[in-house]
């Protein structure tokens, strides 16, 4: 489509920019850092100016022979679902890098070059259209990952990246066995042949159990989230927003792009399994958070309720194609699940965004700690109010575009379990404002707080970028939606044919 | 083609001997002073050799010796790879030496014979020279080990290994006189030809033999659960001899073992393929956990050579060419690997003391970020972390084995890696994520340096561009089988 390998840019300019920084030293870091985060923002934009939203097919393509005795092609390309996940990444990593700007003492430059390197590898995920490529550059992500949380995480930040790493790394082995298996049938790793091999039940079963570790753990699904909280609490400001932005998407892009149109028929026949692990997280884990005394942890507890929600409207397909006999409504949930997934980036970024501004000043993170924070910090109030308020899912904000639209389209699957999933209306609300009050309300509870200094220009800057995204999604859904509508149908419509031998 | 002789296909096996005679003679006639000559001419005689392995091919498969000695495309690729390894471990192994005063013309010579053990093994044709490149290969290790003589451990270490040793090779020699007394040849053609026309699972004297082979190979690569000596011998003998017996004869044990079973008994495969899956289950598991317990890291990266292995031998029981191409994928990527590991060790040790406990490793980001950096490379790559080239070693073998139809073996290795993820995560941990104990500026030689980047680089390299490699090893199993 155009000579400029647009994809490979976003994917290499990072990590090449990383070394950079990382030769440059600590004091030309900074600089760096933002110069080369900036360029891969603007160089991404035209990703979504030159898109073609009424076609499904991968656009910005580029393929060329990578292993040729496994048949591994480098074979980069963006449908409707994977080019907002991109643009969020690099819009993500600029707000990451301004961040911390002065908050980072301690080797500045590695940290710079981990995350830039980060944004790299995770864009090559959402353009990766060859399933090995796709593997690789999900397992290369935990390496800065790691070393993010571990260097620069808190007091017991060991025991929080260890147990990260060998979560998702466990998770992610079973989907390496299924991929050389599907290879083995088929004779190739590109993802579309992935879509026409015909499946038996007991392989789909199987693969598809394989997927749902590996992406129900990153995404994260109760019961193997534990590693979520604890790798929150413990990594740096900028490794909480990128987890709860970022890679958490990777799991339930994984699902649309892998689970779905892979193995129909498994995913048709055990979707009450990964409804019932949905619904748990949404209501459970939402009382969960309401008890946290840990800000971060109440934020990655919510993280974790509202992933919930994106990975119910995936797989409440095939109910409401039972139910209907149509696929609007199925079209509906998933694009549901997608605009919370990205608006979920940009509230959650948000919350640890604010949480770090406060943790900056105070070095606590107990909610106990603090109390009429408004009195002090005006500004500061006003952005942290409306991002509490997007994050229990305000009409006008983008938290809740997503939501509304998957309750929506659960009422035509099942009355319980719109029920169900409505509660965290008044769940989210609860433990969102409550921590509001606790924190940003009240009289002033002890001097520390009666010191603290507003917002400064960078600080207001980068949560003024975010309340305007909020905002704007919230407001105007529309180009979004639109952006993926082409693609969904599509994997709805892939994902609703049988691929059992001899049925087509 | 039988009486030919053709002295010249084995002229690098014949220069290497005179070359290593010549390096013994310069060594006694200069003296202490003029080591570093004796250091340069054996270098050389390696690099030497190296362009008459290439040269000596004449691009197929041709005999010598009466059909005793084979050159074919398997052989040259792991030569070369057996005579670089060589070469990267005699510049590593030089501070080290010197720092112990250990710095003696011997250990080149030794070398330099286990070197031709090696490649005498690789080029093997009947079991006989087999037999008789894998002694040159052990007597050489065995005085290696035992190199530090006046070192307690260092003794015991070559002690135990001599007696282990002696009774596997027994083993190996008694299953090749069984194979012989059937089939009665030595050479590979003509046990195969016997093999291929019996039904091994019945033959019970054929299987008998087979089982005397298999524990003599076991005990050769060293997996579970013939794998006793080698956490005492990696930790026992000095570390430059320990990266040496780490990598370069992995690649000649691979070689005796396509050219036993796969070149010998191919029609045998149904019946070493079920002795080797406990063998490779074995070393998996006792490998990755019995590596959590440790403390000294020369006895981690022991017990984590075992699981590597297990993984070789997942390659070759698949008893297809992808597993026996991905087995020497494996095998040279992994010395590749192992050898900078090894290095890291040498670097850390300083004055006298020896850098074996893992928590010497404790703060090196600190102290000397690039090294880490490096030592972060080997460590993932170990892990089987992409995009570093462990992965793909470990991608080419679990495609293998489920096209072999073990789908269950390839769960448990990917099960056995997480497992094994820890113990590496630990290292990188102390590393990266501790503050150093004591602040001591480590130094090292410009060549030490250069090779331990190209080292690192090379870790990358072949993790971004795998394709060439992995072809190179298809094209010389394709060929040479």
């Amino acid at each position: 489509m155009d000579g400029w390998s647009l994809l490979s840019l976003v994917i290499w300019l990072p990590i090449i920019g990383g070394l950079v920084v990382l030769v440059a030293g600590d004091k030309l870091s900074r600089p760096a850092a933002l110069f080369f985060s900036v360029l891969t923002f603007i160089v991404s934009i035209p990703l979504w100016t030159g898109f073609d939203a009424s076609s499904y097919l991968m656009q910005f393509e580029e393929k060329h022979v990578w292993i040729d005795t496994f048949k591994i092609n480098y074979h980069l390309g963006v449908d409707g679902i994977a080019m907002p996940l991109i643009l969020l990444n690099t819009f993500t990593t600029v707000l990451i890098v301004v961040a911390g700007w002065e908050v980072i003492k301690k080797k500045p430059a590695q940290y710079m070059a981990a995350f830039l390197i980060m944004e790299g590898i995770i864009n090559g995920v959402f353009a990766a259209q060859d399933a090995m490529l796709f593997y690789i550059f999900f397992e290369a992500m935990l390496i800065p990952m790691f070393l993010v949380i571990g260097v620069w995480g808190g007091v017991n930040r060991v025991y929080a990246t260890i147990k990260f790493f060998l979560y998702t790394f466990f998770g992610s082995v079973f989907m390496l066995i299924s991929l050389i298996y599907m290879f083995n049938k088929g004779g190739s790793f590109a993802i579309a042949d992935m879509y026409n091999l015909e499946l038996g039940m007991s392989a789909q079963i199987l693969i598809f159990l394989s997927f749902l570790i590996a992406f129900g753990v990153k995404v994260p699904m109760w019961p193997v989230h534990t590693w979520l909280p604890d790798a929150h609490v413990e990594a740096p400001t900028g490794g909480s927003v990128v987890l709860a932005a970022i890679m958490l998407k990777i799991g339930g892009y994984g699902f649309l792009r892998f689970s779905l149109p892979m193995v129909p028929d498994a995913a048709r026949e055990l979707t009450w399994l990964v409804i019932f692990m949905s619904l748990t997280a949404v209501v459970y884990i939402g009382f969960v958070a309401l008890v946290q005394k840990d800000m971060k942890k109440l934020v990655a507890y919510s993280s974790i309720a509202h992933m919930g929600f994106v990975t119910l409207g995936f797989f409440l397909i095939y109910a409401i194609y039972n139910n209907t006999g149509s696929y609007e409504g199925s079209v509906l949930a998933i694009q549901g699940g997608m605009a919370q997934m990205i608006s979920h980036g940009f509230i959650s970024g948000a919350m640890f965004l604010c949480i770090g501004v406060l943790y900056d000043r105070m070095h606590t993170r107990e909610i106990d700690a603090y109390g009429g924070v408004a009195n002090t910090m005006p500004i500061f109030t006003g952005f942290f109010v409306l991002f509490a308020m997007a994050n229990t899912g305000l009409p006008g904000t983008s938290g809740f575009v997503g939501e509304f639209m998957v309750i929506l389209a659960s009422f035509k699957a099942n009355f319980w379990i719109a029920f169900l999933a409505a509660t965290t209306l008044i769940v989210g609300a609860g433990y969102t404002l409550w921590l509001v009050k606790r924190v940003l309300f009240g009289g002033v509870a002890n001097d520390q707080v009666a010191m603290l200094q507003d917002v400064n220009k960078r600080e207001f800057g980068f949560l003024a970028v975010l309340a305007f995204a909020v905002l704007l999604v919230g407001l105007w859904p529309q180009p979004l939606l639109h952006v993926m509508e082409a693609t969904v149908v599509h994997i709805v419509d892939l994902a609703t044919q049988s691929k059992l031998p001899g049925v087509n | 083609m039988d009486s030919v002789m053709n002295f010249s296909l084995a002229t690098p096996e014949m220069f290497l001997l005179a070359a290593t005679c010549l390096v013994l003679l310069l060594d006694a006639f200069l003296g202490e002073k003029c080591r570093t000559f004796g250091y340069i001419a054996a270098l050389g005689s390696m690099l030497a050799t190296v362009v008459l392995v290439v040269n000596s091919y004449g691009g197929e498969r041709a005999e010598a010796f009466n059909g005793m000695f084979v050159l074919d495309n398997m052989a040259i690729v792991l030569k070369v790879a057996v005579l670089f390894l060589v070469m990267a471990t005699f510049i590593y192994a030089r501070p080290y030496l010197i720092d112990r005063k250990i710095f003696k013309g011997e250990f080149y010579t030794l070398s330099m014979f286990a070197t031709l053990g090696m490649m005498i093994m690789i080029s093997a044709n009947t079991m006989l020279v087999v037999y008789l490149g894998l002694e040159l290969l052990s007597l050489s290790l065995y005085a290696l080990v035992a190199f530090r003589r006046d070192d307690g451990k260092s003794s015991e270490a070559a002690m135990k290994y001599f007696v282990l040793g002696a009774i596997a090779s027994g083993m190996l020699l008694y299953g090749m006189s069984i194979l012989y007394g059937l089939s009665g040849a030595i050479d590979f053609k003509g046990v195969g030809s016997y093999v291929a026309s019996q039904d091994i699972m019945s033959n019970v004297v054929l299987l008998f033999g087979l089982t005397f082979i298999i524990v003599g190979l076991g005990f050769k690569f060293g997996v579970a659960p013939f794998h006793m000596w080698v956490p005492d011998v990696y930790q026992g003998a000095p570390t430059p001899i320990t990266m040496f017996l780490g990598s370069a004869p992995k690649i000649a044990a691979f070689a005796m073992a396509m050219r036993l079973l796969v070149g010998g008994m191919e029609f045998g495969s149904a019946g070493w393929q079920q002795m080797l899956i406990p063998l490779a289950v074995l070393s998996l598991v006792i490998g990755n956990i019995a590596a959590i317990a440790q403390t000294n890291i020369k006895r981690m990266f022991a017990y984590s050579t075992i699981s590597h292995m297990g993984f070789v031998m997942l390659g070759i029981l698949s008893a297809n060419e992808p597993g026996y191409s991905a087995a020497m994928f494996y095998t040279v990527t992994y010395a590749i690997t192992a050898l900078g590991g090894f290095a890291i060790i040498i670097l850390l040790s300083h004055s006298g003391i020896e850098a074996d406990s893992i928590e010497d490793l404790r703060g090196l980001n600190d102290r000397h970020p690039w090294y880490a950096f490096m030592m972060l490379l080997f460590l993932f790559s170990m892990a089987g972390v992409p995009p570093l080239v462990g992965f793909y070693a470990k991608l080419a073998v679990l495609q293998a084995v489920v096209q072999a139809g073990f789908v269950w073996l390839a769960v448990l290795a990917v099960l056995m890696s997480v497992v094994g993820a820890f113990y590496y995560l630990r290292a990188v941990k102390l590393m990266y994520f501790d503050k150093p104990k004591e602040d001591i500026t480590l130094t090292m030689g410009v060549g030490f340096n250069v090779l331990l980047t190209t080292n690192g680089f090379l870790v990358i390299a072949l993790g971004l561009f795998p394709g060439l490699l992995m072809a190179l090893c298809a094209e010389a199993i394709r060929v040479s089988l």
